[in-house]
């Protein structure tokens, strides 16, 4: 049988990745406010798909409901995760997944190692057995010299590894990220990007929350984008970036003269008059960079300032809720892309890198 | 084309040993939490210790006159009103330690560690078990060693029989064990340390209001009541008996219905509170 493109409904095909994670109409409201307005998602066994807003988007509150941490509103459809059924069998889920949250979920008053121990004592593993992997993960995660410390003396970036080290005990092959990176140093970040890596070649299935952009885009096969409790949009890095106005490079002259020969060199796209700057459409990439540089040399021009823009999580949610732009119609039709509102590129916002 | 077979590890058969298996060893596992937190920071402990001995020292040596000829009908007799003091003083430190038991209650479901437990696969009573096994344990150690402040200042028991000793120590346990687990339920509703030590507070207050210092007989009338069937009284006096050879009476059912009924309420209650949903 010729492999064919990945199931869209939710039932397992043979030959092809069941889905580890299934939720339809996902649903949760404290009293009045409605943190999530029925979302679905399907994640394929072995995958790593990122949930990415902003604060308050729902994001957690999606992560709290499948770990089974709290209840989903009875309005909800079903909810699966690892094969079983949350409301029905949550011991089940539970023994299939491990979660790291957004506030490290280890014991501050004992140390690293008796952290690990624990984990290996809930999992019931033999004595010996715990103590070899607990040294293992504490090996593989950096935190040798560590283990012998409490781990409220750890830093950020420690107390990250220890926790996910400590989900990792039981095995898991469903694990849930919670902002894993959020509060990291860059070289913590870089390290937490690559301890997610590692898992996913194990063949891991990963949830993982974020607001970056670039780390969905790092990390994830699929990104749903949430937004008010809504998915706005839901596809690969590729696909949502196509629906985000484009970069952008802006030269800005001190000299008016300048200015105006430069508008006409490069054509009259995206004038400022007033502030004497340009922004010419580019993706960031070198060659496009090297063109646009190539034609002002040309003619001998030389710009004062120069930024590049990329399209980051501003721009996916201006290009897909509309909000700010006061024309907003907060789309968030289900699950479509591509085709997502374009907003004119005067509408991004001035963020000068 | 093999890009879109992916492998799947072998799911290891789970095992399944019965929910009591279960629930046994995860509670051990929590109760070893528990008492690493206890030996890694003592002073909790050992700060509760400090009120029911000082207590102890202040009645017996500052006031022991006066206490004494008042207890006594007759003379000043500081021997006597020792023998009358500890038995009070014992459960008055049980109801210190549990005082330390809401406040780490508390402490504890502030930490990440408690979400992490509720995800995972393990007997959903065994935290607070743990901590009541805990608490109970830490109890007792308290008693122990107040009780052992009690005999350097003089305290002897007359008469008991080894099955006495074996009832005072029961009684002890149970009574901890119940005012533990209303403890854990007060620490669960308190969103910080220090509503829970308010919370609390009862749980060393009451002692002051029953028999530990002076008979009810000696207090106003109408006030009489209130401190006579209150819990600690009740347990002071079968205490008292067994140890001392004093009357006991109705007090021994008392203590075991109040310690009953507040163990089953508290048990209720603060595993009803746990298996809420988390904010």
């Amino acid at each position: 049988m010729p492999s064919s493109a990945m199931p869209a409904t939710g039932r397992p095909v043979d030959g092809h990745a069941p889905l580890a994670i299934s939720a339809t109409r996902l649903r949760k409201s404290y009293g009045d406010k409605l943190v999530l307005d029925g979302i679905d998602l399907h994640i394929p066994a072995g995958s790593v798909f990122a949930l990415l807003g902003p604060n308050g988007a729902g994001k957690t509150t999606a992560v709290k409901i499948l770990s089974t941490l709290i209840a989903a509103d009875p309005g909800s459809g079903a909810l699966h995760v690892g094969g079983h059924d949350l409301a029905v069998d949550p011991q089940a889920v539970r023994a299939a997944i491990g979660v790291t949250g957004q506030f490290s979920a280890v014991d501050n008053l004992i140390t690293g190692e008796e952290n690990m121990l624990l984990m290996a004592d809930l999992h019931h593993l033999p004595r010996r057995e715990g103590r070899r992997v607990a040294a293992e993960l504490l090996e593989r995660f950096d935190l040798v010299e560590a283990a012998s410390k409490p781990a409220s003396t750890y830093s950020g970036g420690m107390k990250r590894r220890l926790d996910i080290a400590m989900t990792l005990v039981g095995n898991p092959r469903i694990i849930f990220l919670d902002e894993p990176t959020t509060g990291l140093d860059p070289r913590s970040r870089h390290n937490m990007w690559a301890i997610i890596r590692g898992l996913v070649a194990d063949g891991v299935t990963v949830l993982l929350t974020t607001q970056y952009l670039e780390e969905a885009d790092e990390l994830a096969d699929r990104i749903a984008v949430l937004s008010d409790g809504r998915i706005a949009a839901e596809g690969s890095a590729e696909e949502l970036k196509r629906i985000v106005p484009g970069g952008h490079i802006r030269l800005r002259f001190t000299d008016p003269a300048a200015y105006r020969h430069a508008a006409l060199a490069l054509g009259e796209f995206g004038r400022h008059d007033e502030s004497l700057s340009l922004q010419a459409p580019c993706d960031g990439s070198q060659r496009e960079l090297r063109s646009l540089l190539d034609q002002l040399d040309a003619v001998g021009i030389e710009a004062d300032e120069l930024t590049v823009h990329t399209p980051d999580l501003d721009d996916v949610f201006f290009a897909l809720t509309g909000t700010g732009t006061g024309t907003g119609t907060g789309t968030g039709s289900g699950t479509g892309t591509g085709t997502g509102t374009r907003l004119p590129d005067q509408q991004t916002k001035e963020t000068v890198r | 084309m093999s890009t879109s077979i992916t492998t799947h590890p072998v799911q290891r058969p789970v095992q399944r040993p019965t929910r009591r298996a279960h629930a046994v060893r995860d509670s051990a596992t929590m109760l070893r939490r528990n008492l690493l937190h206890a030996r890694l920071y003592p002073s909790l402990t050992l700060n509760l210790l400090l009120t029911p001995i000082m207590l102890l020292l202040l009645f017996v040596y500052l006031f022991g006159d006066v206490m004494s000829a008042g207890i006594g009908g007759g003379g000043a007799d500081r021997g006597e009103y020792i023998a009358y003091i500890v038995p009070g003083i014992l459960l008055m430190t049980i109801g210190g330690t549990v005082v330390g038991t809401a406040v780490s209650v508390s402490n504890d479901m502030t930490e990440g560690i408690i979400a992490r437990f509720r995800t995972m696969a393990i007997h959903r009573g065994s935290v607070l078990i743990g901590h009541v096994v805990g608490s109970v344990l830490q109890a007792i150690m308290s008693v122990i060693l107040v009780g052992a402040v009690g005999v350097a200042i003089g305290f002897r028991s007359t008469d008991a029989t080894a099955l006495e000793w074996l009832a005072a120590l029961g009684l002890l346990v149970l009574f901890a064990v119940s005012l533990t687990w209303i403890a854990v339920g007060m620490g669960l509703i308190s969103p910080n340390a220090e509503a829970a030590s308010n919370n609390a507070l009862p749980m060393i207050l009451l002692p002051l209001f029953s028999s530990a210092f002076i008979p009810i007989s000696t207090m106003p009338g109408w006030f009489q009541p209130i401190a006579e069937y209150q819990p600690f009284t009740p347990a002071i006096e079968t205490l008292r008996g067994l140890l001392l050879g004093t009357e006991i009476g109705h007090n021994g059912w008392l203590t075991v219905a109040w310690s009953v009924g507040l163990a089953i309420l508290g048990y209720l209650w603060s595993t009803a509170r746990f298996n809420r949903d988390p904010r």
